[in-house]
C-alpha cells in the first residue's frame, strides 16, 4: 500500500497550482469565495484561459482537442480549482455533450460540434427534466414527431442550469410513444434561436435565476441533429449521466467550504473567546472535517479502480450521497458561524434591494446564499433517495 | 391539568385565522385586538399570559403573515409596560405607536457587551439588525446603563435597512449623539425577552405545522414511476419522523407557554428555543428536500417558509446558544 500520490501526480499538482496563482484574477476568485452569481462574460473568460493553456477540456481525449487527463489528474485540476475559488468548467458541453457525441456522434457531428465547445462559440444546456420527469427521468413526454427532413419537437424541459445563456440544447424527446419507457427515447441537438422556444428563468430560494424552464413549440429540428440511432437515446443518456458524476464527490469544494468556516470560526467571538474554540462548535467543525478526511479517501480509492480500468459503478452513488451531505454540513455550519447575520437576506430579485453592504462580518451573505442554494445538491444530478435506491438495489441486491 | 386555550383565546385564534386568509394588513390585525391580546390588563391590554401569545403567534406563523407584532408589541410594548411607560404601551398595541427595540451591537454574536453610551441625555453607538426600525416612532436602545427611549427620527440618529430572510426588514443603527431618555434598567427586559422568544417558537411552530401540511399534500399528488411519491415506505418514514419532531416541537412551545411567569422561566427559554431551532431547520432541510426542485424554487409557497423556519434559529441565540444556556443553568 503506498497512499501518496506519483511523483508526476505531485508534479502537474504543482504545475496547475502554479497556473492557478498567475492565471486566476483575483476579482473572479473573490466572487467565487462569496459565492456571487458570475456573468457569462466571467465564464468565457476562465474558459478563454483555460483554452489558451489546453486544459479546457481535460477529460477530452488528445484527438478530440482534449488534454486527455488521467481521472486522477483530473481530480487534481478540479480539487485545486475549487480551493483557489476558480469557476467551475461550466459541464453541459465539455464534460457531458463532448463524451457522448466523441463516443455515439456522427464524424460530421463531431466534427461540426466539437470545436465549437472548444472554442467557446457555442454553450450548451442540458434539457433532461421536465415537471413530470424529475427522478422518474425515463418518463419524458416532450414528443419529437418525424416530418420530412426534420423533427416537430412540442414539450417542455425544466430546471436548465444556466440555459439563459445557452445557444443550444440537448434534449431527450420522445420519438416513439408506443414503445417501452426508456426505449422510445431519442437524444437530439436543438439550436436555441429555432422559432417556437421560449425561455423562462426559475428563481430559486436564495433569489438567483440559476435554472430555466425551456418551451418547445413546434420547434422545427434537422434530423442530422439526431445524435446515434432513433430510440437509443437512453443508452446515450446514460453514459452522459456517468460523466455528470466524475467529480460527484466535489471534494475540492467541501475542503475550501471548510477553510473558509475555520477562518470564519476563528475570527466569530462567543462568550468572550474565538467560535473555533467553543467546545460545542469545535466538535461540530470536527466532526464533518474527519468526515470529509474519510470521504477523500473514498473518493481516491474509486478513482484508483478508474484508473486500474474499472469502470465506476454504483460505488459513485455513495460518493454522490456522502460528498453531498458533507457540502451541505459545512454550509450549515457556516450559516451558524455567522449567528445573527444570517438573518439578513441579500437577494435583490426577492426581497428588494437594500441601501447598502448587507450587515455582519463579509461572510454572512455568502454563508446564508451558500446554506439556500446548495439545498440543490442532495436534489440534482439523481436525489439522494434515488442514489440511496441504486445503493440498495445494485451494491446490497435488495 | 389542562392543555386547553380559553373560549376566548380559541374566538380570537379563528378570527385572526379567518382575517390573516383574506391576506389582511396589520392594521386590520389590530382593530381585531390580536396586539392587545398580547399585554396585561394592567398595562391597557387584555391578556399577556403564555397561551395568549402562543395562540396569536401560532397563528401568524401558519399564515406565514410578516407583522410588527412581536418586535412592536411582545417585545417593544412588553418593556414599555415593564418599565411603567403604559401609555406609550398602550398606543404600541393598538398600532398607533410603532416600537423597535435595538439590544445587539456588530461583532457581539448571541452575547456580549454593550458599548453603547449615553452621555448628558445624548446616546452614541451602534446597534445591530433592529428589526423594523426604519418605520419606528420609537426607538428602546439598550446601553451600558439602562434602557433609553428614542423618539424618530432625531438628530444623530441613521440607518441603513435590508430585508430579513423571515420576510420582514431590519437596519442597522447609528447613534451619534442622539437626545433619548432614560427609562429603566436593562433587567426589565428579561421578561419580554422571554415572552419574545415563546413569540418566535410558537410562529415558528405555525410555520413547521403549515410546510408540513403542504409537504404531505404534495407527496399525496406527484407522480413518479407511476405512483405517488407518498405511497414509497422510504418516504412515509421521514415524513413520519418529521411529524414526530414537530409534536416534541409542540409539547416545548407548550412547556414555555405555561411557565412564562414560573421560576423555572429561563431553564424552559432555554429549552424551548435549543429544540425548536434545531426542529425548525430539520424541517426546513427535509421539507424541501421531499418536495425536490420545486422545494427550491421562489414560486412555489414553501420558500417563503423554509426561511423563516432557518431565520428562527438566528434570532434571540440559535440553538447551541441556548443549549449552553440550559447547561448553565441546570449547573448546581
Amino acid at each position: 500500500m503506498d497512499m501518496s500520490f506519483t511523483p508526476e501526480d505531485q508534479a502537474f499538482r504543482a504545475e496547475v497550482r502554479r497556473f492557478l496563482r498567475d492565471r486566476l484574477p483575483e476579482g473572479l476568485a473573490d466572487k467565487g469565495r462569496l459565492h456571487q452569481e458570475l456573468t457569462k462574460a466571467e465564464y468565457e473568460e476562465w474558459h478563454a484561459t483555460l483554452g489558451e493553456r489546453g486544459w479546457l477540456a481535460g477529460n477530452w481525449p488528445v484527438e478530440f482537442g482534449g488534454a486527455g487527463w488521467t481521472a486522477i489528474q483530473r481530480h487534481i485540476f478540479e480539487e485545486e480549482s475549487a480551493l483557489a475559488h476558480a469557476p467551475r468548467v461550466v459541464p453541459f458541453g465539455l464534460a457531458m455533450l463532448g463524451p457522448v457525441l466523441q463516443k455515439f456522434g456522427s464524424k460530421e457531428q463531431q466534427d461540426r460540434f466539437l470545436p465549437r465547445i472548444l472554442n467557446g462559440q457555442d454553450w450548451w444546456c442540458q434539457g433532461y427534466s421536465e415537471p413530470g420527469a424529475g427522478s422518474d427521468l425515463a418518463s419524458v413526454k416532450t414528443t419529437a414527431v418525424r416530418d420530412g427532413d426534420h423533427y416537430v419537437v412540442n414539450g417542455q424541459k425544466t430546471w436548465t442550469t444556466l440555459g439563459q445563456h445557452a445557444n443550444w440544447i440537448f434534449c431527450l424527446v420522445r420519438t416513439d410513444p408506443a414503445a417501452k419507457a426508456q426505449e422510445g427515447i431519442s437524444f437530439l441537438l436543438i439550436d436555441m434561436a429555432s422559432p417556437g422556444i421560449t425561455v423562462r428563468p426559475i428563481v430559486l430560494l436564495e433569489g438567483t435565476p440559476e435554472v430555466n424552464e425551456v418551451f418547445f413549440d413546434d420547434v422545427r429540428v434537422p434530423v442530422e441533429n439526431l445524435v446515434g440511432e432513433e430510440n437509443k437515446g437512453w443508452t446515450y443518456a446514460k453514459y452522459l449521466l456517468t460523466h455528470e458524476r466524475t467529480n460527484i464527490a466535489g471534494v475540492g469544494f467541501a475542503t475550501a467550504a471548510l477553510a473558509s468556516l475555520k477562518r470564519i470560526a476563528r475570527a466569530q467571538v462567543a462568550n468572550g473567546r474565538p467560535l473555533s474554540e467553543n467546545p460545542l462548535f469545535a466538535a461540530r467543525m470536527a466532526a464533518v472535517e474527519i468526515d470529509l478526511m474519510a470521504m477523500s479517501t473514498t473518493n481516491l480509492r474509486m478513482l484508483a479502480q478508474a484508473a486500474a480500468g474499472q469502470a465506476p459503478g454504483a460505488e459513485s452513488s455513495m460518493l454522490k450521497l456522502k460528498g453531498t451531505q458533507i457540502r451541505q454540513a459545512i454550509n450549515d455550519l457556516t450559516r451558524r458561524a455567522v449567528g445573527p447575520w444570517a438573518l439578513a437576506f441579500p437577494s435583490e430579485a426577492i426581497a428588494g434591494a437594500s441601501d447598502d453592504a448587507p450587515p455582519g462580518p463579509p461572510d454572512a451573505a455568502a454563508a446564508t446564499r451558500a446554506y439556500l442554494n446548495n439545498r440543490k445538491l442532495s436534489i440534482y444530478g439523481g436525489s439522494n433517495e434515488i442514489q440511496r435506491g441504486i445503493i440498495a438495489k445494485s451494491l446490497l441486491g435488495l | 391539568m389542562d392543555f386547553a386555550f380559553t373560549e376566548e383565546q380559541t374566538m380570537l385564534g379563528e378570527s385572526l385565522a379567518r382575517t390573516l386568509d383574506r391576506g389582511a394588513a396589520a392594521a386590520a390585525l389590530f382593530d381585531l385586538g390580536a396586539g392587545a391580546a398580547l399585554l396585561p390588563e394592567d398595562a391597557g391590554g387584555f391578556g399577556g399570559t403564555g397561551p395568549d401569545i402562543l395562540m396569536v403567534f401560532r397563528t401568524l406563523g401558519r399564515a406565514v403573515a410578516v407583522t410588527p407584532l412581536l418586535d412592536g408589541v411582545v417585545l417593544g410594548a412588553g418593556i414599555l409596560a415593564a418599565v411603567g411607560e403604559l401609555d406609550l404601551a398602550e398606543a404600541a398595541a393598538t398600532g398607533a405607536a410603532r416600537i423597535a427595540v435595538a439590544l445587539d451591537e456588530p461583532g457581539q454574536r448571541f452575547d456580549g457587551t454593550v458599548r453603547t453610551a449615553a452621555q448628558d441625555g445624548l446616546l452614541t453607538g451602534e446597534k445591530t439588525i433592529v428589526a423594523g426600525a426604519e418605520d419606528a416612532t420609537h426607538l428602546i436602545v439598550l446601553a451600558t446603563d439602562g434602557l433609553y427611549l428614542v423618539i424618530a427620527p432625531a438628530d444623530g440618529l441613521a440607518m441603513r435597512g435590508y430585508p430579513l430572510m423571515d420576510g420582514g426588514r431590519a437596519a442597522e443603527v447609528i447613534l451619534t449623539g442622539t437626545p433619548a431618555r432614560r427609562i429603566g434598567d436593562a433587567s426589565l427586559l428579561d421578561a419580554p425577552r422571554a415572552a419574545a422568544i415563546l413569540a418566535l417558537c410558537a410562529d415558528t411552530l405555525g410555520v413547521m405545522e403549515r410546510a408540513v401540511e403542504l409537504t404531505t399534500d404534495y407527496l399525496r399528488t406527484r407522480k413518479q414511476f407511476g405512483r405517488p411519491i407518498g405511497s414509497f415506505q422510504a418516504i412515509q418514514h421521514r415524513m413520519a419522523d418529521l411529524l414526530t419532531e414537530v409534536e416534541q416541537a409542540r409539547s416545548a412551545v407548550w412547556n414555555l407557554a405555561g411557565n412564562l411567569d414560573t421560576p423555572d422561566r429561563d431553564r424552559h427559554v432555554a429549552a424551548t428555543k435549543s429544540l425548536v431551532g434545531r426542529v425548525a431547520l430539520y424541517v426546513a432541510e427535509e421539507t424541501i428536500q421531499l418536495h425536490g426542485g420545486i422545494g427550491m424554487t421562489e414560486e412555489y409557497e414553501l420558500a417563503p417558509m423554509a426561511r423563516r423556519l432557518i431565520a428562527a434559529d438566528a434570532r434571540f441565540g440559535d440553538s447551541d446558544h441556548h443549549l449552553e444556556r440550559f447547561i448553565a443553568l441546570s449547573a448546581g
